[in-house]
């Protein structure tokens, strides 16, 4: 096949010869995004936790990580490149923060959710505050918190493609390297193969969750 | 119905104990005082509003008081840490609020597992629970709340509640929420149960007639937590203290009392009176029982049956009227209204 079209031909030699760096960057992309996600559920489920039942905190909490995340994500990572330079570190801190929101938002929606009748039943058995929190509001709020990592990473996927911008880890690199070099041989090689690895990334960490929930949600709690 | 041993109730006093949300507004409840004997099954009855709930919530400090002395066993209950004052404490109310993540096991579990009891303990007192509340076979015990009715639920919450044998009981209108023939059903299993365990027992409810059926003694309250009358059920519908009282009672007061008394308590007939229409009635019927039979027997005495099922006398209007007393029966007519 010859002319102005795209050679589907072109893209196989292109990813057998380029398999070992795509195999890395894809991992990258994966660790920079579970290690991110992690740091904000702790973060998030900790503030949520913090917040649920006091309705100033938990207002303020909430406009704070909404506030973060309308701050676009190509300026929130040139922002960082003074104090925490390049690479991972903005990479991740980025990711965090962004992450935030959904996570500490589903936190507040699962714990509130939880009927006051069981709350009171869980005190007036004897649980101590800390007991009624652990073994039974947040068991019964997981599945909505869960939802919430669970949107928070998609999210992240996503944005850590940008973070190629701050010379960070991931598949962003082939997708800004496709842009910057628009006209040349591999340059819709490098772009769609970096496009096409996120969605993938995505999708097998979404799958990802769908098992986790299933395991770890309790059967009186499914529907 | 499983023979169990049971720690018996301990006494109650509730001394000048006030509750104030905000001191511009009148108190929820106004220094409330009352003396509850070991075993005594106490009814608080009132309307919506009144602070019949807030009164019993405070003896466990779901709700604290703002004023006043709460002592359990001899025990001042505001100077012990509320998380292990509430293990010896069994608490049931309207939504049950069984933990929808556990199993019914699990559920009836959780207080033994606060108090440490060992897993062998454990396992046994919840199979001894699920038969004393006639939930066993069907696998209950691995079923999970959602997929039990709510007559079934509640009996879990009062399992639950029973679950380390605790001398005292509060009850915040358990039964109110199932449809009238589980509630009575219901109440009369847990009364059942009662007269075998002696728990003392604080029971919240707005409806008279399951204050009557089930309560020692009942507390009439009006707004504020003030009691109006605490008397047995007899005397309350004898001697309604006032108005409020006999607005309470309703419609009947004389047909209320007859069901509070048996049969065997009345004076029979000889056997002979009997008429001999096939209706009859035991000696451990109530007396409004008795009525009903007399009744459809055209009025006439019907035969009273021992457990036996031997005839052991006859019963008429007359002789059920008589074990009624003088009390009732001389209540003015628009006091018994």
């Amino acid at each position: 096949m010859s002319g102005k079209g795209y050679d589907l031909g072109l893209i196989w030699a292109f990813l057998a010869n380029k398999s070992e760096e795509i195999l890395e960057l894809t991992g990258q992309h994966i660790v920079v995004v579970i290690i991110s996600v992690l740091i904000a559920a702790v973060m998030g489920v900790g503030a949520g936790i913090l917040v649920w039942n006091k309705p100033t905190g938990r207002g303020f909490v909430i406009a704070v990580a909404g506030v973060i995340l309308t701050i676009p994500s190509m300026a929130m990572l040139a922002l960082m490149i003074p104090s925490l330079g390049l690479g991972w570190v903005p990479t991740v801190v980025a990711l965090s923060l962004y992450s935030l929101l959904p996570i500490v938002r589903n936190t507040i929606v699962g714990l509130r959710e939880v009927s006051p009748a069981v709350l009171e039943s869980a005190a007036a058995m004897g649980m101590t505050p800390l007991k009624v929190m652990f073994a039974v509001q947040i068991p019964i709020a997981w599945p909505v918190i869960l939802t919430g990592l669970r949107v928070a990473t998609q999210l992240a996927v996503g944005i850590a493609a940008i973070a190629a911008y701050v010379a960070g880890p991931g598949m962003g690199t082939y997708i800004f390297k496709g842009l910057s070099m628009l006209g040349a041989k591999n340059a819709l090689n490098f772009a769609l193969t970096g496009t096409i690895c996120v969605i993938l990334i995505a999708l097998v960490l979404d799958a990802f969750f769908i098992l986790i929930t299933r395991i770890t949600t309790s059967r009186g709690l499914r529907d | 119905m499983i023979k169990t041993t049971s720690t018996s109730g301990v006494g109650i006093t509730l001394e000048n104990v006030s509750k104030s949300y905000n001191s511009s507004a009148p108190a929820a409840v106004d220094n409330f005082s009352m003396n509850i004997n070991p075993g005594e099954f106490i009814m608080l009855v009132g309307p919506s509003g009144c602070g019949k709930t807030t009164t019993m919530k405070m003896i466990n400090r779901i709700i604290e008081p703002t004023s006043g002395k709460i002592i359990i066993d001899g025990q001042d209950v505001l100077s012990l840490n509320p998380s292990f004052l509430r293990r010896n404490i069994g608490y049931v109310i309207q939504q049950i609020g069984l933990f929808p993540h556990m199993t019914i096991a699990e559920n009836i579990s959780v207080v033994p597992n606060l108090l440490g009891w060992s897993k062998d303990k454990t396992a046994d007192r919840v199979e001894e629970l699920l038969a004393l509340v006639e939930l066993d076979g069907g696998s209950f015990a691995r079923r999970y709340p959602k997929e039990l009715s709510g007559g079934q639920q509640q009996r879990v919450g009062v399992a639950r509640a029973l679950a380390a044998d605790p001398p005292v009981m509060l009850m915040d209108e358990p039964f109110g929420a199932t449809d009238p023939i589980t509630r009575e059903k219901l109440q009369l299993e847990f009364l059942r149960l009662q007269e075998s365990m002696h728990k003392t027992i604080v029971f919240v409810t707005h409806d008279f007639d399951e204050a009557l059926k089930l309560g020692d003694r009942i507390a009439v309250l009006s707004a504020g937590s003030q009691i109006v009358q605490f008397d047995t059920p007899a005397n309350i519908l004898s001697n309604p203290a006032n108005e409020y009282v006999s607005s309470f009672i309703g419609q009947g007061a004389a047909l209320k009392s007859l069901a509070l008394i048996d049969v065997a308590q009345a004076k029979l007939l000889p056997a002979s009176a009997a008429t001999s229409s096939p209706h009859s009635v035991a000696t451990f019927d109530n007396l409004r029982t008795a009525l009903d039979r007399v009744v459809l027997a055209g009025g006439h005495p019907v035969a009273v049956l021992d457990e036996a099922e031997r005839v052991v006398g006859a019963i008429g209007i007359e002789e059920i009227s008589d074990a009624l007393g003088a009390d009732v029966r001389n209540l003015s007519p628009e006091k018994a209204v």
